[in-house]
């Protein structure tokens, strides 16, 4: 009957193995990954500039494209509440964001896409003030965006 | 109490569409109240959809996220009468769960 502590080898060997994978998985990669991760990007909310805050969340910069239409209003009377939304003909998105260039912190929002869900999302976002609205898509490990002006006439942030 | 989630998603043949509205203040930590004093941080960090044991969406928000917020999306895979669960934390750790029928 040896067939058998042998096979139970086996399957502890093939659970080390695995083990020894997810252990992996866990390190801490590069920011680049930090969209993938499950975990709250606390971070990239945090800092105040766009380009920072784009760097800190997908450790990349995006290319304009005309393939990620952004639709928001050219005036908003009420900066607490501006329905947002996006919108692309992209295959294989995995993520959209949303950052508002001239809010105290530039990321609003962030949205995972796992495979089988539309490219596409609507939202209401707060603006301090007129300012630049960016959406940005990852597909395909490339990040595309537009951006588009919105008029503000009232702040979103009390005071 | 009622639920702080309300959520309508309907099936339309392969797509289902979802629109959630939760009841949260979303403050952001830079308003003052009438009596000047700072009303804290409080908002919902993530948000997500999930449905058939599998997430279809989830949200990582920050504080410039309206009041009561609202977000539509929509995904394939599911049919009428599946179960959606939503659930939502916050920075203070408060959270709600809610689970709706597809329609």
């Amino acid at each position: 009957m040896t067939p058998r502590p042998l096979a139970t080898r086996r399957l502890i060997l093939q659970g080390a193995a695995s083990v020894a994978l997810l252990g992996l998985g866990n390190l801490p990669f590069a920011p680049a990954r930090a969209a993938a991760n499950d975990k709250y990007p606390e971070q990239a909310f945090k800092l105040k500039n766009e380009a920072d805050a784009i760097k800190a969340l997908y450790g990349r910069t995006a290319e304009p494209s005309d393939k990620v239409k952004l639709d928001a209003p050219e005036i908003a009377e009420n900066g607490g509440v501006v329905p947002i939304s996006v919108t692309t003909t992209l295959d294989k998105v995995t993520s959209i964001s949303f950052f508002v260039a001239e809010n105290p912190n530039a990321l609003a929002a962030s949205y995972r896409i796992p495979d089988g869900t539309i490219p596409g999302v609507a939202n209401r976002l707060k603006m301090a003030k007129t300012t630049n609205v960016t959406a940005i898509v990852e597909a395909d490990g490339k990040l595309y965006s537009a951006t588009k002006e919105v008029k503000v006439t009232v702040g979103g942030c009390g005071g | 109490m009622a639920s702080s989630i309300r959520v309508r998603a309907t099936s339309n043949g392969d797509i289902t569409e979802v629109q959630t509205l939760i009841q949260h203040p979303m403050d952001t930590g830079l308003v003052k109240d009438a009596k000047g004093e700072l009303i804290p941080a409080h908002f919902i960090q993530q948000l997500t959809f999930e449905c058939n044991g599998k997430d279809v969406f989830v949200a990582d928000w920050g504080t410039a996220v309206s009041k009561d917020p609202y977000v539509k999306f929509s995904f394939k895979g599911a049919r009428k009468g599946d179960d959606l669960k939503i659930s939502w934390t916050d920075n203070k750790g408060g959270s709600d769960t809610i689970t709706a029928k597809i329609a």
